[in-house]
């Protein structure tokens, strides 16, 4: 049993030292990132493959066990959020290696945009193992302060306007999850999920401390009405990192949520309290998909996209902990492995979204969506990457979002919540809608008299976000292996 | 064996497919190498399965996603019916869009997103469950994009918009509908009525029109039906293909297996919904006749009467009876022979000649002899001439009329016939005997865009004049009920 547990210390520590190495010796960069990225992601893939095998990992760090010690554990949906962000961060990193690309051109930005990319990839490997909250909430800091500064890294007006209004919803984020953490602790002397199991809901504390910290991570994970931070600081961002940014970044935040409402407090929910937060998944997925179909410019767009993304993420709260779920224990598990894919296959299309955004910017110099005529001759991979990924967030066969999409509407209808479904369904159609007009302004051919002109862009870099894309469909091809590690309802 | 065979058929288009995509857009050997040889081998594995499936042999294929989630691939007479149809045609149509396109521009697209077409096409006809249809179903939406706003021209995008904003509110409903038929009845495969047994009479109604309302779209029964005369800015090969082969049909084999598999005729009857989907078929035939003939456009007549055409298979479809389903199966093949040799045809009229209006139409038939010829097959059979594939439709759906008790339908397909007349002689006669406007002679070449419509034009007749064979349409057809759905 001892590999698979150096392994998992390796996924958590190798990206820290090499942020390190990176800072401290800049000029070997770049052979050191691609190494550091491949192991990475060989072990990425090696955990997911021994917890398919085998169930989970645990490390008691030192020996102690909790409530004296702390835990980390790679479960199931762990290793799947692990292997994707390992996917994502990998490509991004391959992307920004370009010598004269949008990154590359400043080489200020390359010394800091590879460390903060390594600083944030451990903090999030680090948030999906972790099994205590307080531990939780470093990760979670580390990974906002790291992101925040990825936001600002151009040093651009609107960019550094964007960092400090993200900055500032990320400290009160944390401030309210610190706060619960406090009375959570006040209450029951320990903040091992484990042994909160069951326990949550015995002090009068604990519901106030569980709002606080959920209104947090809500800030954090950009749901409506908090994510006013978000479509500036992902569109001013420099594509990859939006990339991160979209894909990975606030889904940490809800992954926390989803390991304190549905394992360390399973039956703290109140009905009325689910329906709220479900109601403002729903909201965002309309108001992010209408500000989407409005924005002109390609980045704006699928940052207005995430918002909405993000909103059928919390739809799960009344599926899966309302009235609908206590009838039947299908319904919850749909619920739940739904959200999963959701989330996973989101991820790796936004990431590829964002990389195709930044091809289409190198290729153009700029975004604007009404100028892109004639776009697919120059680019027709990146065009189909884009594409294919589009497939992916409107929920359409063969594909992750598509899993997710049926799973959750499946549960809403089985559940006899069909509203929570139907928002699904229409969130699907406005999807369409939003995406529908970059694809087809690209595919429109430019007249001669005001040809555009295009830079080419070399074909390595457009087979990256074509590769994110690709996976994004495969979850839903061979749905299967991540079907199984998900596990249902905890 | 067998368990790879439906695989193995699907992969016929989507290695191509794949393949075409990575191909350089001047290595047109390879291309062409590659979707020839997929049809012919397609083709090959049908005809195989014609005989066996004849022999009573049932091929399966089930691919679990998750657990309780399966993809079910089946070849059973009816799913044959469209495959052969489908294959045969595929063949023809990539001979024809060889020849058509010769060294044009962006050939890797259009090939790539035509073999996933007919991957998609192929997945429709095997689906063994409502989930697969739905999966094959999305994927042909989505691969037929490209195809319509081939041309990347302004009123090709238009058309490209239009259809898609028919097509996905479709597929959302059709989705809708079948996790809600689920969510009561569990997995629905097409073996056999499914149990409604605890829903009540209204529910049922709601979940037949939102099925129908999911596939009606393609099946362009009016008012779903404004997408297809759009979508003639497309390339003369895409026309062939969304008309005769892929698009509408796909939408007409949906309501067979909807009625027959889904909901069983009995229940369908018993709703009244029948009879409302016969009044709807009927009233898509006419109208769809009376706009053609309002048409100056060749290619936008022919659209219109694609939308009357395709409603002859639900209106058999629909009708409680064995005859008048015989006669809208085998419609499905007929219509399918007939509209793609005239599509085929306005192709080499408005590439070889620049025709596109039905008022330049006149004296061709001596300038282009051959197309003319396959031409007025297509528009005589459609007319339902004897002993075109069109005669025999109309004849058993007419006797189909009469064993259902609703003989108004009589009247439905006699007026549909004369404005069937009204709207292709008036061609016919430009093209043999008007004078011919002055102008140069256009020849017929090459001839692979000839070849396949003489091909299909025969074929068209051969349904006719042979339908009595075991393997013509009617045939098929009549195995397919009788082996099906009789008691």
């Amino acid at each position: 049993m001892r590999l698979p547990v150096t392994v998992l210390v390796l996924t958590l520590t190798l990206p820290l030292l090499g942020a390190i190495v990176s800072v401290a010796a800049p000029r070997r960069a770049e052979v050191l990132v691609r190494t550091a990225t491949l192991i990475m992601v060989g072990l990425a893939v090696a955990l997911t493959a021994h917890v398919a095998l085998s169930g989970p990992v645990v490390i008691a760090i030192g020996q102690w066990m909790p409530p004296l010690g702390i835990e980390l554990m790679a479960d199931g949906p762990a290793v799947l959020f692990l292997l994707v962000n390992a996917l994502v961060m990998a490509a991004v990193m391959l992307f920004s290696l370009k010598p004269h690309g949008q990154i590359g051109s400043d080489n200020r930005l390359v010394y800091t945009f590879r460390p903060l990319l390594l600083l944030l990839w451990g903090a999030l490997n680090a948030i999906f193992v972790s099994r205590d909250l307080f531990n939780l909430y470093v990760g979670l800091e580390l990974a906002s302060l790291a992101a925040v500064a990825l936001v600002g890294i151009e040093r651009k007006r609107d960019s550094l306007n964007a960092a400090l209004r993200y900055l500032l919803f990320a400290l009160t984020g944390s401030l309210f999850y610190l706060l619960g953490v406090v009375l959570i602790y006040a209450a029951h002397g320990t903040l091992d999920i484990g042994l909160l199991t069951g326990q949550l809901g015995t002090y009068p504390t604990d519901a106030l401390a569980i709002g606080a910290m959920t209104v947090g991570l809500a800030a954090k994970a950009a749901l409506f009405p908090f994510h006013v931070w978000l479509p500036p600081a992902h569109a001013g961002a420099p594509a990859p990192a939006s990339a991160v940014l979209s894909a990975l970044v606030p889904k940490t935040s809800f992954y926390i949520t989803l390991r304190l409402w549905f394992e360390a407090a399973p039956g703290a929910a109140g009905e009325i309290a689910v329906n709220v937060i479900g109601s403002l998944g729903a909201l965002a997925v309309i108001y992010g998909s209408v500000m989407a179909l409005r924005q002109p410019r390609l980045k704006l767009l699928i940052a207005y996209s995430t918002v909405a993304q993000i909103g059928y993420l919390f739809i799960i709260f009344p599926l899966a902990l309302g009235a609908a779920a206590e009838a039947s224990e299908s319904v919850a598990d749909a619920a739940w492995n739904g959200t999963l894919f959701q989330a996973l296959s989101h991820a790796l299309a936004k990431a590829a979204m964002f990389l195709c955004a930044g091809l289409i910017l190198e290729a153009a110099g700029h975004d604007r969506i009404d100028r892109l005529a004639g776009l697919v001759q120059v680019l027709p991979m990146t065009l189909f990457a884009f594409g294919l990924a589009a497939i992916t967030l409107m929920g359409l066969p063969p594909s992750g979002g598509f899993m997710a999409k049926y799973l959750l509407v499946s549960a809403s209808l089985e559940g006899g919540v069909p509203v929570w479904g139907l928002v699904v369904l229409s969130g699907g159609l406005l999807t369409t809608a939003y995406l529908y007009r970059p694809m087809a302004a690209a595919f429109r051919r430019s007249d001669p008299a005001s040809a555009a002109v295009f830079q080419p862009v070399e074909r390595w870099r457009q087979a990256l976000p074509l590769g994110l894309a690709i996976a994004s469909l495969a979850l839903g091809i061979l749905p299967g292996a991540p079907y199984g590690l998900m596990g249902g309802m905890p | 064996m067998s368990e790879w065979l439906p695989p193995l058929m699907l992969a016929t288009s989507l290695a191509p497919a794949i393949a075409t995509f990575f191909l350089s857009q001047d290595n047109h050997g390879w291309r062409n190498r590659l979707n020839l040889g997929g049809a012919l081998l397609k083709v090959g594995l049908v005809v195989f399965m014609l005989v066996e499936v004849a022999g009573g042999t049932l091929h399966e294929t089930r691919f679990d996603l998750v657990p309780g989630v399966s993809l079910l691939l089946r070849v059973d007479a009816l799913s044959l019916l469209f495959l052969t149809l489908s294959a045969f045609l595929w063949l023809l149509t990539t001979v024809y869009a060889i020849a058509y396109f010769d060294r044009k521009p962006d050939l890797s697209r259009f090939f790539g997103f035509f073999s996933l077409c007919v991957f998609a096409t192929t997945g429709i006809a095997l689906s063994g469950s409502l989930l697969t249809f739905f999966f094959f179903y999305e994927l042909l939406t989505l691969s037929t994009w490209p195809l319509v706003v081939h041309k990347q021209n302004a009123a090709s995008m238009r058309a490209g918009l239009s259809y898609l904003l028919y097509s996905l509110p479709a597929s959302v409903a059709l989705l809708l509908a079948i996790l809600w038929l689920e969510s009561w009845t569990g997995p629905v495969e097409f073996a056999g009525p499914t149990d409604f047994a605890s829903m009540d009479a209204a529910t049922q109604r709601w979940l037949f029109v939102l099925f129908a309302a999911g596939l009606g779209v393609k099946a362009a029964i009016v008012p779903l039906h404004g997408w297809l005369p759009a979508a003639m800015a497309a390339p003369a090969p895409v026309s062939a293909l969304l008309h005769a082969v892929a698009v509408v049909k796909a939408g007409a084999f949906g309501f067979v297996r909807l009625i027959h598999d889904v909901f069983g005729i009995e229940r369908v009857t018993e709703l009244g919904l029948g009879l409302a989907l016969a009044v709807l078929a009927s009233v898509t035939i006419l109208y769809g006749s009376i706009q053609a003939l309002r048409q100056s456009g060749i290619k936008r007549r022919l659209a219109y009467s694609t939308v009357s055409q395709v409603s002859y298979i639900i209106l058999g479809t629909a009708l409680a009876s064995p005859l008048g389903l015989i006669g809208g199966l085998a419609h499905l093949v007929h219509q399918g022979l007939m509209k793609i040799t005239l599509f085929f045809c306005a192709g080499i009229y408005d590439e070889r000649a620049g025709i596109h209006e039905i008022a330049d139409l006149n004296g061709v038939g001596a300038r282009m002899p051959w197309t003319s010829v396959c031409f007025s097959l297509g528009a005589l059979g459609m007319i339902g001439l004897p002993p075109m594939a069109g005669f025999v439709t109309k004849i058993y759906l007419g006797l189909g009329a009469m064993e259902s008790g609703t003989p108004w339908v009589l009247a439905v397909l006699a007026g549909s016939t004369l404005l069937n007349a009204a709207y292709f002689l008036p061609l016919l006669y430009r093209i043999w005997f008007a004078e011919p406007s002055d102008g140069d002679r256009p020849g017929e070449r090459p001839l692979g865009i000839v070849v396949p419509a003489v091909i299909s034009g025969l074929g068209a007749i051969a349904a006719g004049l042979l339908a009595g064979a075991d393997f013509s349409p009617l045939g098929w057809a009549t195995l397919i009920v009788e082996r099906h759905y009789l008691p």
